[in-house]
C-alpha cells in the first residue's frame, strides 16, 4: 500500500511535468505577443522591448522554461502581465467557488444520473426505459451554454425561482451546478443502467434471493454496490470533463472562479495565468483519479494495490 | 420403493408441473407434465442432458424463474399441505431460504465479490427470523462448523475471493442450510469442481443429510453423482420425465431406451481394464517422434513495490519433459491449476517459456519471426473447451473453418471451397452448412467445426484442451469417436488434456499425471490405470466417483486439505521431481 501511494505520486509528478512542458510549449508558439498586448497599440518599439527583456520573453525558449520551472518549484506561478498580481493568489482566491461549484455539479449529476439509470433498469424495455434514455441521451449531446441558457430563461427570466447570475447563496449555486452537471447525469444514467442490467443476471443476485431476501434488500444490499463499481472510477474522469466546463458555465452565469479567470486571461493573452490555470486543472484531474483509485478497494474487496 | 419412502412423510409433492418459456417463436414447453413426491430423508436426482429441463425444474420449485420469459403454465407443487405455485412474491420469499433452500453449480459466481462472508451467511438468517444480529452472527458460526469449513471465525470476516471453490461451495451450503430446510435443491452443486473436492461435497451432503434428514433434490449430469448419491432417480428428457425408479433398479436393468442410452455413453473408470491400447500407426517410420519436449518450464511474474519490480512468481509449469509418436494419443491429466493448460498454451507459443519443443525432430525457436511462427503452427493445432466461445459468431462456419488455408495461403477460389467441404465431410457434417452461422449448430456440432478448422493445416499434433468437457455425455462419445477415427485414418497425435480421468482412460495411449506445475507419473493406460504407484494418482482415481450404485462407497476416502499454491517468492525455486523407472518406462515421481 505504501509503495503504492509512492508510486503513483511519483508517476503524477511525471504527468505534470509533461503538462507543464507541453503547454509551455503552446503557449510559446501561439501567435500573439505578450509584450506588446501589455504595452497597448500605441507603445513605441523600444517600449515592447524594454517590456520583453523586462519579463524574460527575450531569452531562448529553453531559459524560459527553465525560469517557470525554478519558481513552479518553489511554489510561484508567476505574476499576471496584466493584472500585475501573483497568478498563485488569484487563482487561490477564485478556487473555493470553482470547488463549490464542482461539488454541487457532482452531487446533481449522481442523484439524478443514478436514479435514472436504476430506474431504466428495473423497467428496462419499457416505454419508462426508453423516455429516459433519450433524455439522457439529449443530456449527453447538448452543448452546455445551450443547457445554461435555456435553464437561465426557464427557470430565471419566465419563472424567476433562481437568481440570474451572481455567487452567494445555496439559491446562486442550484442553475450553474445542474448545467455542468447536466452532461454527467446522461452519461451516468446510461452507466448505471447498462451496469445494473448487467448485475442483476449475475449468480449471486439469484443466490440472495434464493435465500428468501426481500426486493430491496437484494436491490440495495447485492445489486447497488456492485453496479457502482464503474461509476466510482467514472467520477475521477468527471473532474477532467468539469475542468472544461466550467470555462463555459462559469461565463454564462457569471460565477468567480478560475473558469472565468482562464476564460479573462485567453482574451488578454494573459499567458502566467493561463498556465497556472492549465496546472492546477491538471492537478485537479491527477488527483481526482488517484482519489477514485484509492477508494476502490474500499468497494471492491478484491482490488488490491500494489 | 426404497425403505425411506415408504415410512418417512412427504415434504414435497410435484404434480403435473408444465413451465412455459416465451421465444420470438412462440412458446415453449420445457417442463411437461412433471410428477414427483419427496420423502424426508430422501435423495431424488433428476438426471438429463443439458435442455432437459432438470434446471427450469428447480427454479420452477423455488419460483426463481427467470421473469418475464418463463413462468409455471399448470400442475401443483405442494410443500406439505401448501400450495406454491400461484403464491405471491412476498409469501413466496418467506418459504425460500427458510423451507427449501437451492445451491448452484457455480460455486465461484453463486457468492456476492463485494460482501463479506460473514454478512451473506448472517443476511440469511435474518431474512427469515427475527433475531439479534449477534444470534445470527452465532448461529452463521455454527453453520460453518457444520460444513466443517477450517477457522470459522477467520472466514466470517473474509471475502469470497479468499476462498476456494470447494470452500465457496461449504459457504454455499452453509447459507442453504443455516435456516434448516426441509428441502435442499442442488442443482449440478460439483460440476465446477475438482474430482477431490467433488469427494468431499458429496460426502458432506450425505453427512448432512443423516444429521438433519432434509430431503435433497440433487439435478446432476454425471451419472457417477447419480449412482453415489441417489435414493431415487428421475430421468428427463425433453421436459419429460422418460424414467422414474429407485436407484438399483435403473442402473441395472434401466426400462426406457434412453436411460440405457445414457448409462452406455458414459466412461467408465476402469472399463479399460486389461485391453492395451491399439495404435495403428506404430510402425509407421519407425513411430516417428512428432513432438519431444524437454525440460518445458512456465513462469508468470508477479510485480508490486515502488518501482513495480517482479516479487514474486508463479510456477506454473516446472521442467516437464515427455514426447509424442505418431498415431499416438498422450492423455494429461490433473486439477485445476496443475500447469496442464499452460503446457498446452506454452506449446501453441501463446505464453512464454523455457526448455525445448521439437515438432517433427525440429526445434521451435521462441525469438521468431511471424513466418517462422506460422510455419511451426500448421504442425500443431489447439481445439478447445468451449465450443460456443472458440468460433466467431460473426462468420459463417465455411469462412470459420477456411480461415487457415487463407492465413497459410496455401488455397483460394474453387479450391478453397472444395477443401472446406471435404473438411467438413470428415467430422461427419454436410458442405451445405457452410453458410450457416455458428448459433445455428448444437455444441456437438459447434465442436466438430473447431476440429474441422483444427484439420484444415493437415496438423501433425492436435492439441486438445477439455476438448469434450463441456458436452453432454452422448454426444461427447460421438466427438470421441470422430477424434479416434481421424487418427487412425491420418496418423495424428493427440495431447489430450482433461480433468476426466474416465475419458482420458478412454481414448490415451499413454498417460502423465500432473501435481502443481510437475509430471508426478507417466507411464501406459494400463500402468497407470491398473497399477498406479503415485500417492496423488491414487488419490485422484479414488476420488472419482463410479457410475454404479452397486460399487457406492459407504464414505468416500476423502483427501483433506487444498493444493498447495504455485506461488513463490523470488529466490526460492521448486523443488524437481526425481524419476524412478518401474520397467517399461512407467515413471514415478520419487517422494
Amino acid at each position: 500500500m505504501g509503495s503504492y501511494i509512492a508510486r503513483r505520486i511519483l508517476q503524477s509528478l511525471l504527468i505534470l511535468l509533461g503538462i507543464s512542458f507541453l503547454t509551455f510549449v503552446l503557449l510559446y508558439l501561439i501567435p500573439a505577443d505578450p509584450a506588446r498586448q501589455i504595452a497597448g497599440r500605441s507603445a513605441t518599439v523600444q517600449t515592447v522591448e524594454n517590456i520583453r527583456e523586462q519579463l524574460g520573453l527575450n531569452l531562448p525558449f529553453y531559459q524560459q522554461y527553465f525560469r517557470y520551472l525554478t519558481g513552479l518549484v518553489q511554489g510561484d506561478l508567476g505574476r499576471s502581465y496584466l493584472q500585475k498580481t501573483e497568478v498563485g493568489e488569484l487563482i487561490v482566491s477564485r478556487l473555493p467557488a470553482t470547488l463549490l461549484l464542482m461539488l454541487g455539479a457532482i452531487v446533481s449529476e449522481l442523484i439524478i444520473g443514478l436514479s435514472m439509470g436504476l430506474l431504466a433498469a428495473l423497467k428496462r424495455n419499457t416505454a419508462v426505459d426508453n423516455g429516459l434514455m433519450v433524455l439522457s441521451f439529449v443530456g449527453v449531446s447538448s452543448p452546455q451554454f445551450v443547457i445554461g441558457i435555456l435553464l437561465l430563461y426557464v427557470f430565471a427570466v419566465q419563472l424567476g425561482w433562481f437568481p440570474i447570475g451572481g455567487y452567494g447563496t445555496f439559491m446562486h449555486m442550484v442553475l450553474p451546478s445542474l448545467t455542468l452537471g447536466f452532461l454527467g447525469a446522461g452519461w451516468y444514467s446510461r452507466m448505471m443502467r447498462s451496469s445494473m442490467i448487467d448485475v442483476l443476471r449475475q449468480d449471486f443476485i439469484r443466490t440472495a434471493r434464493a435465500k428468501g431476501l426481500k426486493r430491496w434488500q437484494v436491490l440495495f444490499g447485492h445489486a447497488m454496490p456492485n453496479a457502482m463499481l464503474p461509476i466510482i472510477a467514472m467520477i475521477g474522469i468527471d473532474i477532467g470533463l468539469f475542468m472544461s466546463g466550467i470555462v463555459v458555465v462559469e461565463s454564462v452565469f457569471g460565477w468567480p472562479g478560475i473558469g472565468q479567470l482562464a476564460w479573462q486571461a485567453i482574451q488578454r493573452v494573459d499567458i502566467p495565468i493561463i498556465m497556472g490555470v492549465t496546472l492546477v486543472s491538471a492537478f485537479a484531474i491527477v488527483l481526482g483519479n488517484f482519489v477514485a483509485d484509492l477508494i476502490a478497494p474500499l468497494i471492491d474487496p478484491r482490488i488490491k494495490l500494489r | 420403493m426404497s425403505a425411506a419412502s415408504t415410512t418417512a412423510k412427504t415434504v414435497l409433492s410435484v404434480r403435473e408441473l408444465k413451465t412455459a418459456v416465451a421465444t420470438p417463436n412462440g412458446q415453449k414447453i420445457v417442463v411437461d407434465g412433471l410428477s414427483f413426491d419427496l420423502h424426508e430423508g430422501e435423495t431424488i436426482c433428476i438426471a438429463g442432458e443439458s435442455g432437459s429441463g432438470k434446471s427450469m425444474t428447480a427454479l420452477s420449485i423455488m419460483g426463481l424463474l427467470p421473469e418475464p420469459m418463463a413462468r409455471v403454465a399448470g400442475g401443483s407443487i405442494h410443500l406439505g399441505e401448501r400450495e406454491l405455485t400461484g403464491l405471491r412474491e412476498s409469501e413466496m420469499r418467506s418459504v425460500r431460504g427458510d423451507d427449501i433452500a437451492m445451491i448452484f453449480q457455480e460455486p465461484m459466481t453463486s457468492l456476492n465479490p463485494v460482501l463479506t462472508i460473514g454478512r451473506q451467511l448472517r443476511e440469511a438468517v435474518l431474512a427469515h427470523e427475527s433475531v439479534s444480529r449477534r444470534e445470527a452472527d452465532r448461529r452463521a458460526l455454527d453453520a460453518m462448523k457444520a460444513v466443517r469449513l477450517s477457522e470459522p471465525e477467520r472466514r466470517m470476516t473474509q471475502y469470497p475471493h479468499e476462498l476456494s471453490g470447494g470452500m465457496r461451495q461449504r459457504v454455499m451450503i452453509a447459507m442453504a442450510l443455516a435456516c434448516h430446510p426441509k428441502v435442499l435443491i442442488a442443482d449440478e452443486p460439483t460440476t465446477a469442481l475438482d474430482v477431490t473436492i467433488q469427494a468431499q461435497i458429496l460426502q458432506l451432503m450425505r453427512d448432512l443429510q443423516k444429521e438433519t434428514g432434509t430431503a435433497i433434490i440433487l439435478i446432476t449430469h454425471d451419472m457417477g453423482v447419480v449412482a453415489e448419491m441417489a435414493d431415487r432417480v428421475i430421468v428427463m428428457q425433453h421436459g419429460k420425465i422418460v424414467e422414474d425408479n429407485d436407484v438399483l433398479p435403473l442402473f441395472e436393468n434401466p426400462r426406457d431406451p434412453y436411460t440405457a442410452e445414457l448409462l452406455a455413453a458414459v466412461p467408465k473408470l476402469g472399463a479399460m481394464a486389461g485391453k492395451d491400447p491399439a495404435n495403428v500407426h506404430a510402425g509407421d517410420m519407425l513411430s516417428a517422434k512428432v513432438l519431444e519436449v524437454d525440460d518445458l518450464t512456465v513462469r508468470f511474474d508477479l510485480k508490486g513495490g515502488v518501482l513495480n519490480r517482479v516479487v514474486s512468481r508463479v510456477h506454473a509449469v516446472e521442467g516437464v519433459s515427455f514426447e509424442l509418436a505418431r498415431g499416438e494419443t498422450l492423455g494429461l491429466v490433473g486439477e485445476s491449476g496443475c500447469g496442464k493448460s499452460t503446457i498446452g498454451k506454452a506449446l501453441m507459443n501463446l505464453v512464454p517459456w523455457e526448455g525445448s519443443i521439437r515438432v517433427s525432430g525440429e526445434h521451435v525457436v521462441k525469438a521468431k519471426t511471424a513466418a517462422a511462427d506460422r510455419a511451426y503452427r500448421r504442425n500443431l493445432q489447439m481445439v478447445f473447451q468451449d465450443p460456443y466461445a472458440s468460433l466467431d459468431p460473426r462468420m459463417t462456419v465455411g469462412d470459420l473453418v477456411g480461415e487457415p488455408l487463407i492465413i497459410h495461403g496455401l488455397a483460394k477460389g474453387q479450391e478453397l471451397q472444395d477443401r472446406v467441404a471435404g473438411l467438413f465431410h470428415r467430422v461427419g457434417l454436410t458442405p451445405d452448412q457452410m453458410r450457416r452461422h455458428p448459433h445455428e449448430f448444437s455444441g456437438g456440432q459447434r465442436q466438430r467445426i473447431c476440429i474441422a478448422r483444427a484439420l484444415a493445416l493437415s496438423p501433425k499434433v492436435i492439441i486438445a484442451d477439455e476438448s469434450v468437457s463441456a458436452l453432454d455425455v452422448s454426444v461427447q462419445a460421438q466427438v470421441l469417436d470422430l477424434l479416434k477415427e481421424l487418427q487412425e485414418e491420418m496418423g495424428l497425435a493427440y495431447l489430450f488434456i482433461s480433468h476426466d480421468m474416465a475419458v482420458v482412460e478412454q481414448v490415451s495411449h499413454r498417460v502423465a499425471v500432473m501435481y502443481i506445475g510437475q509430471i508426478v507419473e507417466m507411464g501406459t493406460r494400463r500402468q497407470i490405470f491398473e497399477n498406479p504407484q503415485h500417492p496423488y494418482t491414487r488419490k485422484l482415481m479414488k476420488a472419482v466417483p463410479i457410475p454404479d450404485p452397486a460399487l457406492r462407497r459407504g464414505v468416500f476416502e476423502v483427501p483433506s486439505g487444498e493444493i498447495p499454491s504455485p506461488i513463490m517468492p523470488l529466490g526460492h525455486d521448486v523443488e524437481r521431481v526425481q524419476f524412478l523407472d518401474l520397467g517399461d518406462r512407467h515413471l514415478v515421481a520419487q517422494s
